[in-house]
């Protein structure tokens, strides 16, 4: 019994594991040992219930064949049921039921196990519509994308500032539902929920909310970039860098003229947070600007700002996507998100140059601002 | 005393359209209150179908702008609300309506006018939450409306206003319907009908009456405590107050595990009369088909955080509801099988019927496999919230209820009408919506677990889901051309289709020993039972008792009461969203007149 299943399972998993470069969130291809194991418990129900499938169908397709009618088909026989008949196929599907539940009762206890002491606790929090990653342990905070190192044990503990999410990136495991916690009574304890894996492989994963969320629940989308666990340090250490200061160009003070698009510089990879590259005004004066608007009242850039309701804008220029999902991150598409982030994303709860949201009047930033703005975005690398 | 013979001269009057319509608005007899729930069901099919359409054009490609996202969200949480609350559920009440007092040999419901009571609020009340496209505010939260954000504050417009109370006055005229059900089932057979002799068709009326009875209360308190918490501050699911969402969802699923049954129940008395009268043979297992059933239900009602396993509850919870719903495989298994066995050995003729019972059978077994794979709880992690989901409970709903609807449809189209369906079209039809519902919803499975959540208005380029979604929008639209037929097949059946007669299937049941259509009072003597199969049985004798001389009927005559209670009943809730105090009193002032007209109303 166990050889041919296993067979099956390996084919299953060949075959599936080709798939993951052409679908970013397939579930086929998991990264995970949380990832891996449901697969298994999830190949032992497949084949057995499509062996059931295929017996049934084809007792459906032999009797609608052997028994049709024919000009000289006989009356058919009587027949009111049959008591052994009937109790053999209650008590087969019984034991096939058995078969399956004893590995997958296993492995919910297995899946749900408390984390280990050394596990790396990364709070999550769901936003309406983006995501808040804190590192404890690191006292960092960042937004949409999310470092993890490989071979350490993640233990992600889970909460809502609003409404009710669920944060899945289907080649690190199952989804969990990220619950807005009650008010608790002094003292007790904050419900949080909990998903826990150990990463085998290093990547960029792709995830989205899973639970209706409202307007943009569709524009809700995570970023995993799992790195070896030094890749992971020096990460660490570019988040708690100081900014390096932009210089301005030689004679050149905060009001330079915007360069030909095209100027950003390309990043060195040293690891600095801030334009890595040469001294540029357009940043600069990017800078002056986030630094010098209302930005700051909602985002972080650790050691620029400390606006606590925004996503933290901390090495924003190494995220694929600009709103969570809702564009690529370009300086285009960061430009045009700035200008009108609702026109970009529904219901997107942040001002525009000129449409206020809530509270928050518009930012009133003028092209050549938002340009530099995002100039300077774009450059947190 | 209204007796038959008082009847007579009005029924012999010519009938004008106005005089139809009156007669319809007044009317108490189950057999017409039936033709009504049907019409309005099969046009909140099209409503539904119409809002699942624009759902595909929408997901066709990866970022399409067809609709906003404002917009895709009350199309998919009105498809949902549609296709469970106005079309699933009071499409079973149609057949209950119409077939279960012939199948018991009873003149009619227990409670007639309750009975046009349930069916106009369930119309006033379908007609008031679609109002809501009137001002752009449909409701968009899902068809099972997780609080918190239906919260006044995550939700402020008039949206989840409409929901609420809709869905109360519809759930409202459900439970009626239910306790209707099972009063008449209790009460009214034909002497000699003991429970095991009931058809199966009446057992699964019975059972789900039941489920109707005890699953909608909960709805309708989770309801409330919205509702509260929308209109009048409460903080049942305020977070910044101790309130805790996650009990909506408790309560949300105590109701919706126990509906799943509600919709599916129905389906399965239809194919088990169906199958047997086309193989000319008895249900195989008669006994353990009602029992098996009861048993769905009665675990039914144990299940209901298989919809939760992503929430959180904790591993003993998890495992607790895995073990649970494996055990429902059982039972559900054993009735697939009783079908096939049905069959065996048989002489299987293959109308448009049989077409569709048999087809639903094996749609409903892809369904049952998937669901066993939801219940395999780790993995249910990767499936729920996807379009694995999606797929899953569009083959059991779709494939097993609808299509099990459908085959009804064209087994007793001859007893309502006295007609057949034009077969030909039928068998055109069948293969058509087969072949489009599978291509609408096999791929989605794939699309699920290659990483596509349900509820998205637009999806990335990158996933790679395009096609997958493409093929998926074709098979959506040949279900269209499938449903057009059936309603032409319908409109000209009712006109030029060929006459039946009382029995044109040979049946065994009841129902087709009177007349076709049947006569208002059903049978001209009660008959006497004697076997689970009197047709085939003792034929002569119950064909006697049916047709032959009549007794002195009496007949509860016509009310308007009930058309006025229930405009009242909706108006009520509608007048809430004035949010003005004294409001919702003039509507409630409205059904207490209505009330108390009714009850002294002379009935004789």
């Amino acid at each position: 019994m166990r050889a041919p299943l296993a067979a099956a399972r390996a084919s299953a998993v060949l075959l599936l594991a080709a798939c993951a470069g052409e679908y970013p969130q397939t579930t086929f291809a998991p990264v995970t040992d949380f990832g891996v194991l449901i697969n298994e418990v999830f190949a032992t129900t497949l084949w057995w219930t499509m062996g059931i499938l295929v017996v049934v169908l084809s007792m459906i397709l032999v009797a609608v064949i052997r028994f049709r009618e024919t000009p000289d088909s006989p009356e058919p026989k009587q027949v009111h049921g049959n008591v052994k008949i009937e109790i053999a196929w209650t008590i087969v599907p019984a034991i096939i039921v058995v078969m399956i539940l004893v590995p997958t009762v296993s492995a919910i206890f297995e899946t749900q196990r408390r984390p280990s002491e050394d596990a790396l606790t990364i709070e999550v929090i769901g936003h309406q519509w983006w995501w808040e990653f804190r590192y404890p342990e690191y006292d960092l905070v960042t937004a949409n994308l999310a470092y993890m190192p490989t071979g350490r044990e993640i233990h992600l503990q889970m909460h809502s500032a609003d409404v009710i999410h669920s944060f899945w990136v289907p080649r690190l495991g199952g989804k969990r539902d990220v619950n807005p916690r009650p008010r608790q009574a002094e003292g007790e304890a904050q419900h949080s929920t909990h998903l826990l894996f150990t990463i085998s492989e290093p990547g960029r994963y792709a995830g989205q909310c899973a639970e209706f969320c409202g307007d943009s629940h569709a524009i809700m989308r995570i970023e995993v970039e799992a790195v070896a666990p030094d890749a992971f340090e020096a990460w660490v250490a570019d988040m708690k860098a100081p900014p390096r200061e932009p210089l301005p160009l030689e004679g050149d003070t905060a009001a330079a003229p915007a360069p030909a698009p095209g100027a950003l510089p390309a990043p060195t990879g040293t690891g600095q947070r801030v334009s890595a590259g040469r001294p540029d005004s357009l940043i600069f004066e990017g800078r002056r600007v986030f630094s010098s608007s209302t930005c700051v009242a909602c985002h972080t850039i650790e050691g620029v700002s400390s606006g606590p309701l925004g996503p933290n804008l901390t090495l924003f220029g190494r995220r694929l996507t600009v709103g969570a999902g809702a564009l690529p991150n370009t300086l285009e598409n960061v430009e045009a998100w700035i200008r009108d982030p609702v026109a970009v994303k529904p219901g997107a709860q942040m001002p525009g140059a000129e449409r206020p949201w809530g509270a928050f009047p518009a930012t009133g930033l003028s092209d050549a601002e938002i340009r530099a703005v995002a100039a300077y975005l774009t450059s947190l690398k | 005393m209204a007796t038959l013979e008082a009847h007579a001269p009005h029924a012999a009057q010519p009938r004008g359209t106005r005089s139809i319509i009156w007669d319809y608005m007044t009317t108490v007899d189950h057999k017409k209150i039936g033709i009504l729930y049907f019409l309005t069901s099969l046009f909140f099919l099209v409503v539904g179908g119409l809002e699942a359409i624009l759902i595909r054009i929408q997901l066709m490609r990866p970022g399409n702008e067809f609709v906003s996202a404002e917009v895709y969200n009350q199309l998919f949480t009105m498809h949902g609300t549609t296709m469970v609350f106005l079309m699933g559920m009071p499409i079973a009440v149609a057949f209950f309506n119409y077939i279960v007092p012939l199948q018991i040999g009873a003149r009619d419901v227990a409670f007639p006018r309750l009975n046009a009571l349930s069916y106009w609020i369930f119309l006033f009340g379908g007609i008031f939450i679609n109002a809501s496209f009137l001002i752009g505010a449909a409701p968009n939260g899902g068809w099972f409306g997780y609080a918190n954000l239906t919260s006044e504050q995550f939700s402020p417009g008039l949206n989840i206003d409409f929901w609420v109370l809709g869905l109360q006055a519809l759930g409202a005229a459900s439970i009626m319907g239910g306790v209707n059900f099972v009063t008449t089932i209790i009460n009214l057979r034909a002497p000699g009908m003991r429970l095991m002799r009931m058809p199966l068709f009446t057992w699964m009326a019975f059972i789900t009456s039941f489920l109707i009875i005890t699953a909608l209360p909960v709805f309708a308190v989770a309801l409330f405590l919205v509702t509260f918490d929308r209109f009048w501050g409460t903080v049942f699911f305020q977070v910044s107050a101790g309130g805790d969402p996650v009990l909506w969802q408790h309560l949300f699923w105590m109701f919706g595990h126990p509906e799943v049954y509600i919709l599916i129940l129905p389906a399965f008395g239809i194919i088990s009369e169906v199958i047997p009268t086309f193989s000319r043979k008895p249900l195989f297992g008669y006994a353990v088909m009602v029992y098996s059933a009861a048993l769905i239900a009665l675990i039914g009602w144990g299940a209901w955080a298989h919809h939760m396993f992503a929430t959180g509850l904790g591993p003993i919870a998890d495992a607790f509801f895995t073990v649970s719903t494996m055990i429902i495989a059982i039972p559900t298994g054993v009735k697939i099988f009783n079908w096939i066995a049905t069959m065996w050995g048989g002489k299987i003729r293959f109308t448009t019927a049989m077409l569709f019972a048999v087809g639903a059978v094996a749609l409903f077994t892809v369904g049952g496999v998937s669901g066993v794979m939801h219940a395999t709880s780790p993995h249910d992690l990767q499936q729920t919230d996807t379009y694995f989901v999606v797929a899953h409970f569009h083959y059991v709903l779709i494939g097993g209820t609808v299509m099990g609807v459908f085959a009804g449809i064209f087994y007793w189209f001859p007893k309502v009408t006295g007609r057949f369906m034009n077969e030909t079209l039928g068998k055109w039809f069948f293969w058509l919506y087969f072949v489009g519902m599978n291509l609408t919803f096999f791929p989605m499975h794939f699309a699920g677990l290659l990483g596509m959540p349900r509820r998205i208005f637009t999806y990335a380029p990158e996933l790679n889901l395009a096609t997958i979604n493409f093929v998926t929008s074709l098979g959506a639209f040949l279900q269209v051309p499938a449903v057009l037929l059936l309603v032409y097949n319908l409109w000209i059946s009712v006109r030029r289709g060929a006459p039946a007669g009382t029995n044109p299937w040979n049946a065994a049941t009841l129902e087709w020993a009177t007349a076709s259509p049947p006569a208002e009072h059903n049978f001209n003597t009660t008959p006497v039972v004697h076997s689970r199969e009197p047709l085939w049985v003792e034929p002569a004798q119950v064909e006697e008792a049916a047709r032959g001389p009549m007794e002195h009927i009496h007949l509860p005559p016509p009310s308007y009461w009930p058309i006025l209670t229930a405009a009242g009943v909706v108006a009520t809730m509608a007048l809430f969203m004035t949010n003005l105090w004294w409001a919702p009193l003039i509507g409630l002032a409205w059904t207490m007149i209505g009330a108390i007209n009714w009850a002294f109303e002379p009935t004789h």
